[in-house]
């Protein structure tokens, strides 16, 4: 494989890591909480892609909205009925790190149990073919992920920077007491976060299930701790920081796995963050915010 | 008055209670041996038994690190890996003894291995961890533990995925029982010290904490190399009764069974620990049945001890016979009231349900 | 050579000077206080004489040893001891347990003497639970000694952070607002504990307050600092008539 094919591969999966990044950049932002549960979502979102593809055999569009409306339900749901009260009253990080991790895993055995641990398939659904660029060839399938990917960013830059709810939202992300006081309703702004969201990890999951036709209750949690490595590296709380750092973890994981070998991939993810968070944990375009004395 | 005598009564106070308590565990210690003897106790409930003190050994020194130091750690399972591998490898390999009092020399020497090798594992991960604040920290050592894992994976010596198998069953109920009291012991005579305070000051405020002159990075690096040989312990003792290990075993699922013991005992209480490692081995094998639902379980059982009771059943404070003996009193005043209210006819006073909330802020 | 010198002492986040061209010395025995308005940059001036901050420019000295870039807990090892402006105990442990935690820098027993429960280790315990008494007694506090710290009154929270500060037996101490949220007979009563603790225990203090008679009372002399440079330095009455100083503070013509 050459190293123009590895880059595309890699630009493929870090367009994904990207999409769910967003997702934990967004919630850390608002409510400075790593959301354990957002790479789980993903998997709610395939599955719900496959209930409503597969097992409805409604068209891939129904399955696509679908999906992305459930996700954001059920992100919305986490947040009131996990979080927020947590939140409300002032609680401990560590109390607040533990709720995450009991979401997810609960998220993980409630579908294993719904779908059974065994993997599901998806056929593909992107069009066959591909195009010539540089000596490689592209799929459709990446060129629409990567489109895709690039779309969501822009509509999303413009819904934070250009509408009212996009102002509240940053609002409440420098200063939740002053944004209420402001008049800002913080509680759906939250909620209203967490939607977006998790409606991004479902079309991370759609863009997945294009090129890895494989779901199982446990794709979530790798996939999940990749797309968080990409958001601490481009800066977490920032948006054009979650696709720089999920582009860069894409390519660097496909280097690895042409260059190298692709049994260590996932310790290199790891050794990613451990790098980023010794030497600078802001990331690459995060911004630094030392406790006051 | 000469400082000798000051000293004595404050001294003899504390050797008692240490006393009873040694008598206490001793008796248990019998009570089982004998039980166990007898035939009462047959090979099932021992081999649950012996997963229970293996369990306290983990949940304890978790909670060490987790409840009363106030840092999350998820990759404990890995330092228990860690200790397993170590202490298999050496009695497999090191064709030192293995039966009689040579061999009892010889696993001793395993365990210890195991725990340093552990140890020093801990010491190269918190260097660069413990740098870090709460999310961060989580997030690392989960990876650290990940790590460690797919190293274990990749190794030949190790057995790769299949891991190692015929490792001699040394561990019997009375190795994990004197050794989980040990380990008990340890830590909380350790944080009955200076060095506990010290450990404690920096959960409650990290920054007062280094105005008053603790050296943090040394405190937490302590606390976490603690908790690491401890685990270490534990994988040696898990390998030599099970007698056979691969690294699925400790995962990150085994991380959060042990993180749900110390989050239903009690972050920060040891005694807490002991008895939900106690709980959370037996349940499961009493509920065989619905093992299917286990994690599942174990999830909503975090997310509603952290909504409705974040300090857990025993929050900060230990069970202890001076303590166990006041609760007992005070119930006992309260039937008594009660039973008086019933004879007059009168009828219950409201309970100040707000004061009793702002006194179980943990 | 003074007990504490520092020269030219400066920080700037990023593009904001916080402090600029500020000295202070002072000497064994010393009650300086530190005035200005809001914002001015006092509490940063404790901070980066505690590595809470890394100076920019300038020196810190402890009896000629410059303590730049030390640790925060080595600077407090050599002699400075502070308060917060926000009280900072530790609320869940008791009144004694806060001040023991102090005096853990001059406790030597390992670790492994305390699991062995060796001779050293019940030696210092007992020293060190006389010596907690004796400073809660000191603040009256003694009777408050088991209690949790968040549950005592306000005042003797603030009481508290001093006894606690001072556990670590330092040269100089730096109080952060220590009469704030007081009543005219709290603050009497804390001038008085000052002057006695200076006294007793041969130690300097550095000194912010807004409290303008609390500040006259106590302090031998005043440096006044206004964004972050100092405006007026000297004998209290003095300072106190020093038009800049007026200006400072009702904001000038």
């Amino acid at each position: 494989m050459n190293f123009i094919t590895q880059i595309i591969n890699g630009l493929n999966a870090g367009s994904i890591y990207a999409l769910v990044a967003l997702g934990y950049s967004m919630v850390y932002g608002i409510v400075k909480l790593i959301n354990f549960a957002h790479g789980d979502i993903i998997m709610v979102g395939a599955y719900a892609v496959y209930v409503v593809l597969i097992m409805l055999k409604l068209p891939l569009w129904v399955s696509v909205l679908a999906s992305m409306a459930f996700c954001a339900l059920v992100g919305v749901l986490i947040e009131k009925l996990a979080y927020s009260r947590l939140l409300n009253a002032g609680a401990q990080r560590i109390s607040l790190l533990i709720t995450a991790i009991g979401v997810s895993i609960f998220l993980q055995n409630l579908f294993q149990l719904l779908f059974s641990s065994s993997a599901k398939s998806v056929p593909g659904f992107f069009p066959e073919g591909s195009v010539g660029f540089g000596g490689a060839s592209v799929g459709f399938g990446t060129i629409i992920t990567i489109a895709a990917t690039v779309l969501v960013m822009i509509l999303l830059q413009l819904l934070i920077n250009k509408t009212k709810t996009g102002k509240a939202m940053r609002a409440v992300s420098e200063d939740a007491g002053a944004a209420r006081l402001m008049g800002i309703n913080t509680e759906s702004t939250i909620a209203f976060t967490f939607a977006i969201g998790s409606a991004l990890a479902a079309v991370g999951a759609v863009l997945y299930m294009g090129s890895y036709p494989q779901i199982t209750p446990y794709m979530g949690s790798m996939l999940g701790l990749k797309a968080f490595v990409a958001a601490v590296l481009g800066g977490i709380g920032s948006v054009p920081g979650a696709m720089i750092g999920g582009l860069i973890m894409g390519v660097a994981e496909s280097l690895t796995k042409g260059y190298i070998s692709s049994n260590i991939s996932d310790a290199v993810v790891f050794g990613i963050l451990i790098v980023v968070l010794l030497f600078k944990p802001t990331g690459l375009m995060g911004k630094n915010v030392k406790e006051k004395v | 008055m000469s400082k000798k005598n000051k000293l004595a009564p404050y001294m003899k106070k504390k050797l008692i209670s240490y006393l009873i308590n040694f008598l206490l565990v001793v008796a248990g210690f019998v009570v089982i041996n004998v039980l166990t003897t007898l035939g009462v106790i047959d090979r099932y409930i021992a081999g649950i038994l012996t997963m229970v003190c293996i369990n306290i050994i983990l949940a304890v020194s978790l909670n060490l690190v987790t409840g009363i130091l106030g840092q999350l750690v998820l990759g404990h399972a890995g330092f228990m890996a860690v200790g397993a591998y170590t202490a298999a490898l050496f009695t497999i390999h090191s064709g030192l003894p293995l039966e009689g009092f040579g061999g009892a020399i010889t696993f001793l020497l395993a365990l210890v291995l195991g725990g340093l090798v552990a140890a020093l594992f801990s010491v190269i991960i918190g260097i660069p961890a413990l740098r870090l604040k709460g999310d961060y920290l989580a997030i690392i050592t989960l990876g650290f533990g990940e790590i460690i894992r797919v190293l274990i994976l990749n190794l030949d010596f190790t057995g790769g995925a299949l891991g190692l198998r015929n490792i001699p069953g040394m561990t019997t109920f009375n190795w994990v029982y004197i050794l989980a009291a040990l380990t008990v012991y340890i830590i909380y005579s350790y944080m009955l010290s200076r060095h506990g305070r010290a450990v404690l000051a920096i959960r409650e405020d990290e920054i007062a904490a280094e105005a008053a002159g603790i050296h943090t990075t040394y405190y937490k690096m302590a606390a976490f190399v603690m908790a690491a040989f401890f685990a270490g312990v534990a994988g040696g003792l898990y390998a030599h009764y099970i007698g056979v290990i691969a690294p699925s075993k400790f995962n990150f699922n085994y991380s959060v069974e042990i993180l749900v013991m110390v989050v239903l005992g009690g972050m920060g209480s040891i005694t807490g620990s002991v008895i939900a490692a106690a709980v959370l081995t037996i349940l499961p094998e009493a509920l065989r049945a619905f093992s299917d639902y286990r994690m599942l379980l174990y999830s909503v059982v975090l997310i509603l001890m952290m909504l409705f009771r974040p300090g857990g059943l025993l929050g900060r404070s230990e069970l202890s016979i001076a303590g166990l003996g006041r609760w007992i009193k005070r119930m006992a005043q309260r039937f008594a009231a009660w039973l008086r209210r019933r004879k007059n006819g009168e009828k219950a006073p409201k309970k100040d349900k707000k004061s009793r909330k702002k006194g179980e802020v943990q | 050579m003074a007990l504490l010198e520092v020269k030219n002492l400066g920080i700037a986040f990023g593009g904001l000077r916080a402090l600029k061209d500020v000295q202070i010395t002072i000497d064994n025995g010393e009650i300086v206080g530190l005035i200005g308005p809001n914002g001015a940059g006092k509490t940063t001036v404790f901070n980066l004489l505690t590595d809470v901050y890394l100076p920019t420019e300038g020196t810190i000295e402890l009896e000629g040893n410059s303590i730049v870039g030390k640790k925060t807990y080595e600077i407090t090892q050599h002699g400075i001891a502070r308060t917060f402006q926000n009280i900072r105990l530790f609320k869940y442990l008791s009144v004694i347990d806060n001040v023991k935690i102090a005096m853990n820098s001059q406790m030597k027993y390992s670790g492994f003497a305390a699991v062995l429960r060796l001779p050293s280790y019940w030696k210092e315990e007992q020293r060190v639970e006389e010596k907690a008494r004796e400073l809660l007694r000191v603040f009256d506090l003694e009777q408050y000694a088991e209690t949790r710290a968040a549950n005592l009154p306000y005042g003797q929270q603030r009481k508290l952070e001093i006894a606690r500060a001072l556990a670590t037996d330092p040269k100089v101490l730096l109080l952060d607002e220590p009469a704030a949220g007081m009543n005219p007979t709290e603050t009497l009563e804390l001038m008085e504990t000052i002057k006695l603790i200076r006294d007793r225990f041969k130690i300097s203090i550095l000194l912010i307050e807004h409290d303008m008679s609390f500040v006259m009372g106590i302090c031998e002399r005043l440096v006044v600092l206004d964004y972050g440079m100092i405006i007026a330095a000297g004998d209290p009455e003095e300072v106190r008539a020093d038009p800049k100083v007026i200006a400072a503070y009702l904001g000038g013509e």
